[in-house]
Formats: structure tokens, sequence, C-alpha cells
């Protein structure tokens, strides 16, 4: 009877540590209650942006930065889509993440970035949920929702098909 | 019939397996890089491109358990990348240098290291971007390497400190 308690104490033992070892591992997701947040930011043309006040539009947030290869790479496609859907409710932001702010002003200078661009702080970055590498976009449909968050590198075909969608459908 | 005995026997058969397969479920997956004590070997790659799978590399379980263990030695975590990531979340116990792709950088991490012993058990990490373009991870490693540091390491951080550290649970704090 001891040997058997044994036995199905150490089963039960192995089990949970098998269980708290796979769960505490439990992946963190963006806040499901995001709003766009009121905060107020200065472009670097100087013109002040509240996030909130684009409630109604599909909204793209991008988390970069200059010193950031794929994120720089990126920055053209940005400028397409803006060029492309901007008439039809689309807005893109542009939030740089430690870039001296003559090298940013230089970049967006030679590049033609055609939407705001302002600078990162923590407080920003934490209203959506923390931006822990970059790039980091966000789509954020009509209803003020995160509809999608990409860690790493755009898929701009798909990212197209997603703006299309969300500016068809009213979400 | 079957006896009491008989029937205790044939559960033992069917539970000390499951016993033996939740144990070795539980035991995490030794380190190709990593020597039997977790410590870096002592021969370091060239700084070149530290690609997948160097020698030189640290898996983040492997520094996770290092850093969780009470018998294992600590190692010196050096974090060489953004502030602005650094104060949202990082590893605890670690120290922020700073981005080591700037010259001002990089004279941060020398002065640091300066005053540790060359066989420290040290481990670089940034995160800020994905692994073959971080801009500041090989620039520390080479200096490191070249100031004669003989157990170096580099937490292999494929997508980013978010992705690759925070979602996966491992101890993470907040603040400077």
């Amino acid at each position: 009877m001891t040997r058997r308690a044994a036995v199905l104490i150490a089963v039960v033992g192995l089990a949970a540590a098998l269980y708290l070892s796979v769960h505490r591992r439990a992946a963190r997701s963006h806040p499901t209650d995001f709003a766009l947040p009121a905060i107020i930011l200065t472009d670097l043309s100087g013109q002040t942006i509240n996030l909130a006040g684009y409630e109604g539009k599909v909204v793209l947030v991008n988390f970069w930065a200059v010193w950031c290869t794929p994120c720089r790479e990126e920055i053209p496609q940005f400028i397409a889509l803006q060029e492309k859907y901007g008439a039809h409710g689309f807005q893109a932001v542009g939030i740089s993440m430690e870039d001296p702010e003559a090298t940013l002003r230089d970049f967006c200078r030679e590049y033609k970035v055609n939407y705001p661009i302002v600078m990162g702080d923590q407080k920003i970055a934490e209203a959506f949920g923390g931006v822990l590498g970059l790039p980091t976009t966000f789509l954020i449909g009509r209803d003020g929702r995160i509809h999608a968050r990409q860690v790493g590198a755009t898929d701009f075909p798909k990212l197209e098909r997603e703006v299309t969608g969300l500016l068809q459908s009213g979400h | 019939m079957m006896t009491l005995k008989m029937l205790l026997r044939r559960r033992r058969l069917v539970l000390l397996p499951m016993a033996a397969t939740a144990l070795l479920a539980t035991l995490p997956v030794r380190a190709q890089s990593a020597g039997r004590d977790g410590n870096p070997s002592k021969t370091q790659p060239p700084a070149a491109e530290l690609p997948p799978g160097s020698p030189a590399l640290m898996r983040p379980d492997e520094l996770a358990k290092a850093i969780e263990s009470s018998r294992a030695a600590k190692p010196v975590v050096l974090n060489v990348g953004p502030r602005l990531i650094w104060v949202q979340a990082h590893i605890p116990g670690a120290e922020y240098i700073g981005p080591t792709a700037s010259p001002q950088g990089l004279e941060k991490l020398r002065s640091r290291a300066t005053s540790l012993p060359r066989d420290s058990f040290i481990v670089i990490y940034c995160g800020c971007c994905p692994w073959e373009h971080c801009p500041n991870i090989r620039p520390a490693y080479k200096e490191l390497q070249q100031m004669g540091f003989t157990r170096l390491k580099v937490l292999y951080i494929a997508n980013s400190f978010g992705t690759d550290w925070v979602e996966k649970g491992y101890p993470t704090a907040k603040g400077d």
C-alpha cells in the first residue's frame, strides 16, 4: 500500500511539474480592450496629433527606427500605402524608437515620408501593450480595435488585403 | 480471478513508464553549444557573423535556467540594446550598457568590462530586431573578444526580446 501511494504521489508530482513547465510560458498578447490612446504627440513638422483623433479611420502604427535596417526597408511601402489609400480613410503613423532627431529628419526628407513621424517613448510603447522588438506594426480598424499586430518584417501583400478589407467593411 | 496483488503489479507496470516519461519531459534539452555545466566552452569563434548554431551562442532557455538556478554560477549579463526596450522589460540582474552600434556604447562596454576578470562568465544580449539585422550584438561580441574574455556567450534572440524571451515566460524585470 505504501509503495502504491509513493508511486501515485510521484506520478502526480511529475505531472504537475510537466504542466507548470509548459504553462508558465504562456504567451503575452496585446490588450484586448485596446482603444487608440488619447496621447498628444508632436510630429517632425511640429504638428500635434492625437491618435484617438484618428478613430473612424483605418490606422497603421509602425514602431521603427532609422538604425534598424529591416525597419528602414519597409518605409517606402508604407509611403505607397498612404499614397494609395489615404483618400479612402487610411492613415499611417510612424513612431521612431531612439533615433537622434537630426538623423530622423534627414531620413524622412530623403525618403519623402508622406505621413506623420513622431519620436517614441515608453508611454506610447506601453499604450500598445509594449514594444519589445522592431519593427512592430499595428493595424487598427475604424472601430478603434487592433486587427493585426506584426513583430518583425511586414508581409505587404497580406497587409494591403487587410487594409482594403477594413476600409470596405467599416470595422 | 485477479488478486489485489496482481492488480497492483499491473498498475505499477503502467504507472512506472508514465512516471519515467513525465520525468523526461520535464528535463530541458541540453544545449549543444554549452558545456555540461551550461557554461561556454573555452574555444571562441571569430566575431564575424555569429550564425545560428555558432558555439558562441546561448539559447534563451539555457540562460533562464542559469539565472534561476541556485547552484549554477551566475553569469554577468550585459544588455547592449536600446533603452526604450530595456525600460519596458529586461532580464533580472542584467546591467544596462546601451546600443553598441555607436562608439559611445562601445566605450561604455569597454569601461564596464575592464574591471572584470578575463575568465568571467559573460552573456551579452540585445533583441532589438531580428537576429541577422541586430546592429549591436556583433560589435559588442567583437569588442569583448578582443579584450580577451574567454567565457563569453551571446544570447541568441532570433526575432525580438519580446517574442523570444518575454512571451516565452522567462523571468523579466521592468524599469531602470
